[in-house]
Order: structure tokens, then C-alpha cells, then sequence
């Protein structure tokens, strides 16, 4: 009876108390309705056009040109890069494959997803897809674990015919990521994101004055900023584990006293 | 240090809503460079004979290349700087060594007058041989000044017809010589042939070749490209890395361009003060025919010669580029004026170019160098050590029910002892 009550007061402690930690597990990026999604790629790493998660980048382009984008990702999402490749209407198959970079230009596995494919003879899209690791807020220097930072995607056909070179394509591209929460809340975090030309323009913007020439490498930044990484729902669960240890605790306790009176005191005395 | 970038992120965003544009510049000034105020764009028309061809929309390569220059010279950004040669406009003869001499300046390089320059564009008529090498030389020439983005646009319809000059070979020359020099093709009802050409001569220099069929394919592709040399990048520093750690450049953070041979190594130095990670990244672009198995590696080393963490990339198939990366975070010292460790990077790549392929000058290498602060090192796998899911909290419980039993019980096992004394 007496555990009965306990466990429907726990149970109800642990329904509020993680309420808010579902609400905050929400994937935050989302296109801000404002700025305009980019309507041409890059040609190198350099170059590449800047896109935010959740909006849609288009460019119009020619098979066997290299195209790059990049995109933000944040410690505890897992992106998927989608890529979707028109081809013109006369053309021999061909092969096409979308890569991902990451700030340091190492080159990410996708762990699932039709990364590569082969666009058969007369077929009029490819669609390729790639879903990344999730984004770690730290690892060792040894390990090439994605990182919170900037994201470079590749676009590009593999092998074609000399006769194709030059066709006019159209290619779209969508990073969307999935939020994992605390089970990917690792210890340990970044200074600075893994953007790259970070200390240039760190430095540059701090300095007020002539800095209007500094063209950078890359700009980019989720919509909330870059999390800072100390909070992930480990809080709540090690929260509430504490409360239930505690009332399992005073339960414990409880059985071992009886009914509250001593049994060996006579009703009377 | 993330966390104190959000909180000026969130004040500079306060400031401008508070004080709508005021204080936006100031947040615009790092990341809006303004570099397109030297983008240079030079345009290069092939104007010979066979340009009379009529076979685009019905009317001739000639008109539809007019027309297109046309619209493009009404579209064209301000601040780019814009000029026009020819190739094969003046000399109809027969002569080969006068043919392939013929290439013109028809509009300098300079802020755009756009009636003079449609007035030039509105005398070619089509007339002689195709310099596609010589052209390319004389326009890298009329770039070489300036240190903004430069672009070669090159329009033809024919290959070259100046042998033994290989164009493809003349374009990696310009982009060895000429930083942040590209040239982009275009070719007007090409063949196959032209299509090698033309797209050889584009991957030498990281630009695009595109066939056109249409005018206002060629129209908005011109347009493309010029729009594309007005966007502002970042220009890299030309270096040169040594063959060994001793006498190599030190870098500090920034972009910079080398070139490295087919088997060459190349090194470099980076002053890393302790408590601070240095992070580089290497590519290195086959810009030319190469064996269809390549790889990159990138190593830091201590000057004693031990391997401090390597990147190391592989791959297979065409390519524009083999990256890799590393991160190495020097640790923190107790001493106030601990030397700054001096960490060699060296760059190797195991590219290996197709037969009769020349081996010089050395493919481009680009290297980005960041020096920044340290991460905060990791004590546990979990975050704060923190625990998380269904077991922790039966564990949690368990322990914490018998933790209370034994406790209630020896608490009775006290009283009782208290009682019989």
C-alpha cells in the first residue's frame, strides 16, 4: 500500500521533471524564414555556398563540375545530407556521389544511405543520401569523431563519358539532423567550433577598425549560436535518480519500523 | 569560451533590435569582407572563322555570343572590373605563325563603360585561326596586377589550332604562376574533342567547363561565372614549404598556397604556445590526368622528429582534391613563460600522374593553419560524469531501498541493545 503510493509519487515526479527535458530535445535549426537559401555551390572548399539546416540550397550547374556547400552542425545532432541531381534528358549513365567533409576537411562516413549512385542511361534524377555520426562535443585528437563545427559537402559525378562533360544539371541539396539528446552528451568540449579560419576571424573582430577587407573562410553558425555543451537530460536522469534512491531509502527504512508503534508497547501504556 | 561568444552574440543581437541597424555593422565586419572591389574578370571570345556557323537558336555562334555579351554587360556587378580579348578576330590568312599570333585586347580590364564596351562587341565579325594558348597567356597578363579574385571566362566553339602549345598545359602554367587565378570554358556546340579540351583546361585551374547550346544558356552562365568573381574570398598567402623540418617556413594562422611535385614532401612550421590547439587542414587538387588511386597525408611532428598525430586521407576515382586534417591540443604548463612548442607539419601526397602526363610545375596545395585556444579535457566518457537511463535509476533505487532497510534495522538492532542495558 505504503509502496504503492511511493512509486505513484515518484512516478509523477519523474513525468514532470522530464517533461521539460523532452521539450528541449526538440531539433532547434530551422531555416529562419528571412535569409534566402543559396541558389548557386562553390567550386572548392573555399568557394563553398553556406547553408543553414533545414533549408533547401539549389544550383544550376554542368556534369562534371565539383560542387560544395556547407553547412553547421551542433554537438548531439546527427545530419542527414540529402542531394538530389536532374540530369538532362540524352545522356549515357553515370555515376554520381555526394561527400562529406568536416571542418578540417577529413573526409566523414556516412553510416547509412545511398551515397553513391549510378544514374542508368536515359534516367532523368539521382537522389543520393548520406547520414552522418553524430556530432560529438569532444573527442581526442587521434580520433576523427565528427565535431561541432562547420560541414563541407562534395557533389560530384564520378565517371562520365567525354561526351557528357559540360550538360547542363540542376542540383539541390537539404541537411536536416536528428536530435540524440543526452545519450550522446560526451565530457570535454571544443574552445571554438571547428570553423575553419576561426583564430583569423576571431582575432579580426575583435580589433574594431579596419577589418572590412577580411574575407573569411567560413561564417557560418547555427540559429541558436554554438551550444555551449554543459547541459544535456543526464541532469534530469541523475536528478531523478537521486529522488528515487532517496525514497526507495525512506521505504526501506519504513518496512523495518512496522505501523509506527512498537510492537513489544502494549495499546494502553 | 563558446559560451562567452553566444552571450555577445545575444547582447549584439539585443543592441540591434534596441538600436535597429546600428549595431549590425559591427557584427557584419567580420564576416562581410568587401574583397569583390578587386574581383577582375576577364573575357575571352573566340571570333574565328567557324564561329559563322549558323546552328544555335537559328542564327549564327557569332550573333548568339553577341547577344549573350550583350545581356551579360548590362547584368555586371558594379565593383567587378571587366575586360573582353579576342582570339582569331584580325588575321584571315593562311599563315600559321600570323594566325596564331592573333589575339586582341577588344575592351581593357577596367571599370565597365557599358556603351563602349557594347559599341567594341558589335564590330567583331568571325575571321581567322583559334590561339586558344596564346590568348590564355595574353589575358592572364592583362590580370597579373591586383590582388583580388581573377577569372578568365574562355568562350569557343572550336579546339585549339596552334599545336604544339597545349592549352591545358598553358592554363596550369597560369594558375602556377597567377594566385587565385581561374579559368572557366564554355563551349559552343562542342564535339567530343572540344569537350576534353576544354574541360582539361578547366580542371587545371578548379573552374568549370559547361557546353552551351542555347543563348540564353550561354547568357546565364556568363553571368554565373561573373557574379561568382564578384563573390568576396578569402585570398590564401603563397608559401613555400622546404624538404625538410629545419629550414621550413613558420606559419601563423591563415590560408596559405603551395605547390607540391607528384612524390614531393613539403613542411612546414607552426609555433603552438601551450594551452592552445593547432588545427590544419592540407588539400591537394589534381589538376591534371592522374592515376585513379591517390591519397594525402598530413603529419605533426615534434623537431625531434617524433610523430605527434597524423591525418591521412585516401581515394579512388575522379577527383578535384584530396583533403585531410589534424588537431593537436598542447597541453597546459604550470611555468608563467613556458616556450611555445614548435610543431613541423609535413605534407606528402602519393598522386601518381597518367602516362604523358607532365610532372611540372607541382599540383596546387592549400593549407589552413588555426591557432586556438584548448579544449577542456574530457574526465569521463559521460558529460560531468553524469549518469542516464533505466538502469541507472534500478541501481539508484536498489541501493537506496537497501541502504534504508539496513539502516532501519540497525537502528531497532541499537534500540533493543539500549533497552536490556
Amino acid at each position: 500500500m505504503r509502496i504503492t503510493r511511493m512509486l505513484g509519487a515518484a512516478a509523477l515526479l519523474f513525468g514532470l521533471t522530464v517533461t521539460p527535458a523532452v521539450a528541449d530535445s526538440s531539433p532547434s535549426p530551422s531555416a529562419s524564414g528571412d535569409d534566402s537559401a543559396p541558389t548557386s555551390a562553390g567550386t572548392s572548399f573555399r568557394t563553398a555556398a553556406e547553408v543553414d539546416q533545414g533549408q533547401e540550397a539549389t544550383a544550376s550547374a554542368s556534369t562534371g563540375d565539383y560542387l560544395y556547400w556547407s553547412f553547421p552542425a551542433d554537438a548531439g545532432q546527427r545530419p542527414t545530407v540529402r542531394a538530389t541531381v536532374k540530369l538532362p534528358a540524352s545522356h549515357a549513365a553515370q555515376t554520381w556521389q555526394v561527400d562529406v567533409y568536416d571542418g578540417l576537411r577529413r573526409r566523414q562516413s556516412c553510416q547509412y544511405g545511398a551515397q553513391t549512385r549510378t544514374a542508368e542511361q536515359g534516367s532523368t534524377t539521382v537522389e543520393l543520401a548520406c547520414v552522418l555520426r553524430t556530432v560529438r562535443a569532444w573527442s581526442e585528437p587521434w580520433a576523427d569523431d565528427p565535431l561541432p563545427g562547420t560541414y563541407y559537402i562534395r557533389l560530384t559525378a564520378l565517371n562520365l563519358t567525354t561526351a557528357d562533360l559540360g550538360q547542363p544539371v540542376k542540383a539541390s541539396v537539404r541537411v536536416g539532423s536528428k536530435d540524440i539528446g543526452g545519450a550522446a552528451a560526451v565530457d570535454g568540449s571544443l574552445a571554438q567550433p571547428l570553423v575553419p579560419g576561426i583564430a583569423v576571424s576571431s582575432k579580426s573582430g575583435s580589433e574594431d577598425g579596419d577589418t572590412s577587407k577580411a574575407a573569411v573562410l567560413s561564417s557560418i553558425e547555427p540559429d541558436g549560436g554554438w551550444t555551449s555543451g554543459w547541459w544535456s537530460d543526464r541532469w534530469v536522469w541523475t536528478g531523478i535518480g537521486a529522488v528515487l534512491a532517496a525514497l526507495a531509502g525512506i521505504g526501506g527504512y519504513a518496512l523495518t519500523r512496522g505501523s509506527g508503534r512498537p510492537t513489544r508497547v502494549p495499546p494502553a501504556a | 569560451m563558446i559560451r562567452t561568444q553566444r552571450l555577445a552574440a545575444g547582447v549584439c543581437a539585443l543592441l540591434a533590435t534596441l538600436a535597429a541597424g546600428l549595431a549590425f555593422p559591427a557584427a557584419a565586419e567580420a564576416g562581410e569582407p568587401t574583397s569583390g572591389a578587386n574581383a577582375k574578370v576577364d573575357l575571352v571570345l573566340d571570333v574565328s572563322g567557324s564561329m559563322r556557323t549558323r546552328d544555335i537558336d537559328g542564327g549564327t555562334r557569332m550573333a548568339a555570343a553577341k547577344q549573350a555579351f550583350n545581356e551579360v554587360l548590362d547584368a555586371t556587378p558594379e565593383d567587378v572590373q571587366l575586360g573582353i580579348r579576342t582570339l582569331g578576330a584580325n588575321y584571315a590568312g593562311n599563315d600559321r605563325q600570323t594566325g596564331c599570333k592573333d589575339t586582341a585586347q577588344l575592351y581593357p580590364v577596367s571599370t565597365l563603360d557599358r556603351t563602349e564596351a557594347k559599341t567594341a562587341v558589335a564590330t567583331l565579325s568571325p575571321t581567322g585561326w583559334t590561339p586558344i594558348g596564346p590568348a590564355l597567356l595574353k589575358a592572364a597578363s592583362d590580370l597579373a596586377d591586383g590582388d583580388g579574385s581573377k577569372r578568365i571566362v574562355l568562350i569557343t566553339d572550336g579546339e585549339d589550332t596552334c599545336a604544339p602549345l597545349d592549352p591545358c598545359e598553358v592554363a596550369r602554367e597560369i594558375a602556377a604562376k597567377g594566385i587565385g587565378m581561374t579559368i572557366d570554358t564554355l563551349g559552343l556546340v562542342p564535339n567530343t574533342k572540344l569537350n576534353k579540351q576544354l574541360s582539361c583546361i578547366a580542371e587545371a585551374t578548379g573552374g568549370t567547363y559547361t557546353s552551351v547550346e542555347h543563348t540564353d544558356e550561354l547568357t546565364d552562365k556568363v553571368n554565373q561565372l561573373v557574379d561568382r568573381a564578384a563573390d568576396p574570398v578569402v585570398t590564401p598567402v603563397a608559401t613555400e614549404g622546404a624538404t625538410q623540418c629545419t629550414s621550413a617556413p613558420t606559419l601563423k594562422s591563415g590560408l596559405f598556397t603551395d605547390r607540391e611535385e607528384f612524390g614531393q614532401q613539403r613542411w612546414y612550421k607552426v609555433d603552438v604556445d601551450p594551452g592552445k590547439e593547432l588545427r590544419a587542414s592540407v588539400s591537394v587538387a589534381a589538376d591534371r590526368a592522374v592515376s585513379p588511386s591517390y591519397g594525402v597525408l598530413l603529419r605533426a611532428v615534434t623537431v625531434h622528429g617524433r610523430e605527434i598525430v597524423r591525418g591521412e586521407s585516401a581515394g579512388n576515382g575522379r577527383t578535384d582534391v584530396i583533403s585531410t586534417g589534424l588537431r593537436y591540443p598542447k597541453a597546459e604548463s604550470d611555468a608563467d613563460d613556458a616556450p611555445a612548442e614548435t610543431v613541423c607539419l609535413q605534407v606528402t601526397n602519393s598522386f601518381s600522374p597518367a602516362s604523358r602526363v607532365k610532372t611540372t610545375p607541382g599540383m596546387p596545395l592549400e593549407l589552413t593553419v588555426d591557432v586556438v585556444d584548448g579544449p577542456s579535457k574530457a574526465s569521463d566518457v559521460a558529460s560531468f560524469g553524469l549518469g542516464r537511463g533505466w538502469w541507472l535509476l534500478g541501481v539508484l533505487v536498489l541501493v537506496g531501498f537497501v541502504a534504508g532497510l539496513l539502516w532501519g534495522w540497525l537502528s531497532r538492532w541499537r534500540v533493543a541493545v539500549w533497552r536490556t542495558n
